[in-house]
C-alpha cells in the first residue's frame, strides 16, 4: 500500500499514516485471520490420513521387530541393541496403560456428561447423623478427564516416535548405516537436539500450570458451573453456547449483556487513555531529562524510578486512603479554602474514572520514561552531528530526528501497552476496586474493567461459568489488538523506512 | 550570545518543571514515610503533618506477632522470591535461548502457542491452578507459590528473547566451525555476553513475589502463617483493622519498599538495558 502520498511525506507523517492504516484494517485483518482458521484446521486434519498412510507403509515394509514395535513399544530398538531407549519406551508403555486402565479411561468416559450420581444425604438411625453417599464430582471429573486426554496425546506422540525409531534403525542396519548408540543420543541432546534439553522442564511447567488450567477454564464456559451447581453437593453439566448467548444479549438476563457492553466500553476507553497519557508524557519527561545542558540527569531519573520499586498495591492503597472523602487531599484542599465539601474522587462515577486515569499516570510514566530514555541514548550521535553541520536548529533536530526515531521504535511497545492496560488489574482493583458500584450493572462498578469484573464474579458469588466467558471475551479483545503488532510489523516495519 | 541566553532560559524552565514533577512523584512516598513514624492512630488525620513522632510502629511490627506475624511474612516472601527468582531465571533463559538462537521444526509453532497463551488474562487460569494444587495436596504452601510464580514467568520470555536476537550469529558460526556443540556455545559464548539480561531477569522475577497480590491470595486463602507481605499488609487495612493498624501498614510498606528500592538503584542500568533491548524490539 505504498503510494505517492506516503512517499512524499516525512518520517513522522509516514509513521502516522501507517498507524492509521493499521487501525483501519484491524477489523478486516481480524476477520480474515479468523476466516483462515477453519482452512488451517482443515489442512491439519487432511494431513492426518497422509501421516497414517506413512505408518501403514512402515508396518507393511518393516521386518518382524518393527511390526512388533506397534504392539510392544521398544521392541525394534532392543533388537538393534539400543537397550536403554528400548527399555524406556517399554516402561512408558507399561506405566501409561496401568494409569489409563486404572483411572484415565474412567474419567474420559465420564466427560460426556460430567458425572451423574449426585451425592445424597442418608439419615443413619444408629449413629444419629447424616451420612453422605459418595457421588460424582463434576469439577474433578472435568479436571482429571482433561488431564487424561492430554496424557493420551503425549503417549500417542511417544508411541509414534517409537515406531519411527524402530523403522529407522532397521533401515540403518539393512543399509549398513550407523545406528545411534546411547552415547550418540546423549550427545545429540547437547547439540542438534539441544532445544529439547532446554525446553523440556519449562514446557512441563507451562503445560501443568498454564495450558491445563486454561483448557479447564475454557471448557467451563460451556457448562453451568456456578454456586447452584457446586460440587460435591451438586453436579454441573454441558450447556453448549448458553453462557455466550446470555453475555451477548440473546438470553433472558438483559442486565448481564448491558453490563458487559458497558464494562467493555469503559475497558477500551481506559486502555486508550491510560496508554496515550503514559506514553506521551513519559516521552516528554525523558526528552526533558535528557536534553543537552540539563544537569543532575541521574538524580531526576532516580526519583521517578524510585516509585517503580514501591509495590503497586502499597502505593495505590495509600493513594486510595489519601483520596478518600476524609483523606489528606480533601483535608488539605479544605484547609486552604479551595473547597467546602469533600471532593468525591473515588465515589462519583465520572470523577472516579478521571481519578484512576490520573493516578495511573503516576504509576506508569516512570516506566515509559525509562524506555524512552534507553531509546534516546541509542540514537546514533552522527545523525545529530550531520544535522548540526547542515545548520539544523534544535527544534528541527527534534521533529526530524528524535521524534520519528522514538515513534518508529516504540510502535510495537505502544500496542503491547494497550493490551497490557486492558488487563491492568492492579491499578483499578487497589485504587477503586471497580467502584462506585452501580445498580445498572450486574455485580459491576463504574470503573470495573473486564478483568476486575471477572475477579469479583469468581471470588464473590463464584459464578465460574460467567467468569470463564468473560475471560474468553477478554482474550478475544486482546488478541484482536495483538494481531496489529504481530501480523503487520514483520511486513511493514522495514528498518529502511526510517532513514 | 543571544542563542546561549535563550537556551539558558529554556533550561531553567525545564529545571522548574522537572523539580515540580519530582515533588509530585515523591510526595506520596514522603507521606508514606511520615505516616510510618506517626504516633496518633487512625487512617486519616485532620491535619497535614502528624503532631507526634514515634518508632513504635516499627517495633510493634516485630513484637506484636499474634495477629499479624510480619517477621514471618517477610521471611516467607524473601524465601519465595529467592527460590522463584532462581527457577524463573533458568526457565526464561532456557526458553528464550532456544526460541531465539536454535533452529528447529516446531519453533514457529511454539512461539505462536506462547503468544496465544499470553493473551488470556492470567487470573483466569488461577482458579483451575488452585484445584490442581489441591488435587496434589500442595495448596497453601510456600512451595506451591514458588511453582506457580516460576511457571507463570516462563511465558514472559519476550524481553530476553529480544536480547538474544541482537547477539550476532557470526559468533555462533565461528564456534561451530571450531567444533563446538550447541550446548558449548550456550555456556561459553552466549551466557558470558548476557549479563545485562540475566541481571534484568533476576531483578524482575525477584520483585514479583513482593508485588503480587492476587495469585498469592488465591493460593493461600486463610493460611496466615504462609502469607506473603502483600497479603499480610492488605489485611492490616481491611475495614475492621484500618483504624488500629494503618500506621503499622505504612511502616511495613516502608520495610518492603526499602530493599527493592536499594536493589533497583544499583541495578537501574541493567533494568534500562533489558527493557529497551528486549521490550521494544519484541
Amino acid at each position: 500500500m505504498i503510494d505517492i502520498d506516503y512517499l512524499a511525506s516525512g518520517p513522522v507523517r509516514r509513521a502516522f499514516i501507517r498507524f492509521k492504516r493499521r487501525l483501519k484494517s484491524l477489523p478486516r485483518d481480524f476477520a480474515s485471520y479468523m476466516a483462515r482458521l477453519p482452512g488451517r484446521a482443515a489442512r491439519a486434519v487432511k494431513r492426518i490420513p497422509d501421516a497414517l498412510a506413512g505408518y501403514a507403509r512402515i508396518f507393511a515394509r518393516g521386518d518382524f521387530f518393527t511390526r512388533l514395535s506397534f504392539l510392544i513399544m521398544g521392541a525394534g530398538c532392543i533388537r538393534r541393541r539400543r537397550f536403554a531407549k528400548g527399555l524406556l519406551y517399554l516402561a512408558v508403555q507399561l506405566v501409561f496403560w496401568f494409569y489409563f486402565l486404572n483411572s484415565g479411561i474412567y474419567y474420559i468416559a465420564k466427560l460426556k456428561n460430567l458425572g451423574s450420581n449426585v451425592q445424597t444425604e442418608i439419615w443413619n438411625e444408629d449413629k444419629g447423623i447424616f451420612e453422605y453417599t459418595k457421588g460424582d464430582n463434576s469439577m474433578l471429573v472435568l479436571l482429571y478427564g482433561i488431564t487424561a486426554l492430554i496424557l493420551l496425546f503425549v503417549y500417542l506422540a511417544i508411541y509414534l516416535s517409537n515406531v519411527r525409531d524402530a523403522y529407522n534403525s532397521e533401515r540403518a542396519a539393512r543399509d549398513g548405516g550407523h545406528i545411534p548408540t546411547l552415547r550418540d543420543e546423549l550427545y545429540s541432546l547437547t547439540n542438534e537436539n539441544f532445544h529439547k534439553t532446554l525446553l523440556f522442564v519449562p514446557s512441563l511447567a507451562v503445560i501443568i500450570f498454564t495450558v491445563l488450567p486454561l483448557v479447564f477454564m475454557v471448557t467451563i464456559a460451556f457448562t453451568n458451573y456456578d454456586r447452584f451447581h457446586m460440587p460435591p453437593g451438586n453436579l454441573f453439566t454441558w450447556v453448549g453456547f448458553e453462557n455466550f448467548r446470555s453475555l451477548l444479549g440473546f438470553g433472558e438476563n438483559k442486565l448481564l449483556s448491558s453490563t458487559f457492553r458497558g464494562i467493555l466500553g469503559w475497558t477500551l476507553v481506559w486502555a486508550l487513555f491510560a496508554t496515550i497519557t503514559n506514553y506521551t508524557l513519559g516521552m516528554i519527561l525523558a526528552i526533558l531529562i535528557n536534553k543537552r545542558g540539563i544537569k543532575y540527569k541521574k538524580f531526576f531519573r532516580t526519583i521517578f524510578v524510585l516509585t517503580i520499586a514501591i509495590p503497586q498495591f502499597v502505593s495505590l492503597m495509600f493513594m486510595r486512603i489519601l483520596l478518600s472523602e476524609t483523606g489528606l487531599v480533601n483535608v488539605f484542599l479544605e484547609q486552604i479554602g479551595l473547597i467546602s465539601q469533600p471532593v468525591r474522587f473515588l465515589t462519583d462515577a465520572n470523577l472516579a474514572r478521571i481519578t484512576v486515569i490520573v493516578v495511573n499516570m503516576w504509576v506508569g510514566i516512570p516506566y515509559s520514561m525509562l524506555i524512552t530514555t534507553g531509546i534516546l541514548l541509542n540514537i546514533p550521535e552522527d545523525l545529530y552531528e550531520a544535522s548540526r553541520i547542515d545548520g539544523a536548529s534544535p527544534v528541527v533536530q527534534f521533529t526530524k530526528i528524535t521524534l520519528p526515531y522514538v515513534l518508529f521504535v516504540t510502535t510495537p511497545y505502544l500496542i503491547t501497552q494497550f493490551v497490557g492496560n486492558i488487563n491492568n488489574f492492579n491499578v483499578i482493583w487497589f485504587l477503586s476496586s471497580g467502584g462506585p458500584m452501580s445498580g445498572d450493572y450486574y455485580q459491576g462498578g463504574k470503573t470495573d474493567l473486564l478483568i476486575t469484573w471477572l475477579y469479583r464474579i469468581t471470588t464473590g458469588e463464584q459464578n465460574y461459568k460467567l467468569a470463564s466467558v468473560i475471560g474468553i471475551a477478554t482474550f478475544v479483545v486482546s488478541a484482536a489488538f495483538s494481531l496489529l503488532v504481530y501480523n503487520r510489523t514483520a511486513s511493514e516495519n522495514k528498518e529502511g523506512d526510517f532513514q | 550570545m543571544k542563542h546561549g541566553k535563550a537556551s539558558r532560559r529554556a533550561n531553567s524552565i525545564i529545571y522548574i518543571i522537572l523539580t515540580l514533577l519530582c515533588v509530585v512523584w515523591i510526595i506520596p512516598v514522603v507521606f508514606l514515610l511520615i505516616h510510618s513514624f506517626r504516633a496518633e492512630p487512625g487512617a486519616a488525620i485532620k491535619y497535614l503533618l502528624p503532631k507526634n513522632y514515634t518508632l513504635d510502629n516499627y517495633i510493634r511490627l516485630f513484637t506484636e506477632t499474634e495477629l499479624f506475624n510480619f517477621p514471618r511474612w517477610y521471611l516467607n516472601t524473601l524465601f519465595v522470591s529467592v527460590c522463584s527468582c532462581i527457577l524463573s531465571t533458568i526457565y526464561i533463559l532456557m526458553i528464550s535461548y532456544s526460541l531465539s538462537r536454535l533452529r528447529f521444526r516446531s519453533r514457529g509453532k511454539l512461539q505462536r502457542i506462547g503468544l496465544i497463551l499470553n493473551m488470556f488474562p492470567g487470573f483466569m487460569s488461577m482458579i483451575a491452578v488452585y484445584f490442581i494444587l489441591k488435587a496434589v495436596g500442595l495448596t497453601q504452601s510456600l512451595f506451591a507459590l514458588i511453582l506457580v510464580y516460576s511457571s507463570a514467568s516462563a511465558l514472559a520470555y519476550y524481553v530476553a528473547k529480544g536480547f538474544f536476537d541482537t547477539i550476532p550469529f557470526a559468533l555462533d558460526e565461528a564456534a561451530r566451525i571450531d567444533g563446538a556443540s550447541k550446548a558449548m556455545i550456550f555456556w561459553k559464548i552466549t551466557l558470558p555476553l548476557s549479563k545485562p539480561i540475566i541481571v534484568y531477569t533476576v531483578l524482575t522475577t525477584f520483585m514479583a513475589p513482593w508485588m503480587d497480590y492476587i495469585f498469592a491470595s488465591v493460593i493461600m486463602k486463610d493460611n496466615y502463617q504462609n502469607y506473603t507481605v502483600a497479603l499480610g499488609l492488605f489485611q492490616m487495612i481491611s475495614r475492621e483493622n484500618i483504624y488500629d493498624y494503618f500506621t503499622m501498614f505504612c511502616a511495613g510498606a516502608v520495610l518492603v519498599a526499602l530493599p527493592i528500592s536499594i536493589l533497583f538503584m544499583f541495578m537501574q542500568r541493567y533494568y534500562v538495558e533489558g527493557v529497551t533491548g528486549g521490550a521494544v524490539k519484541g
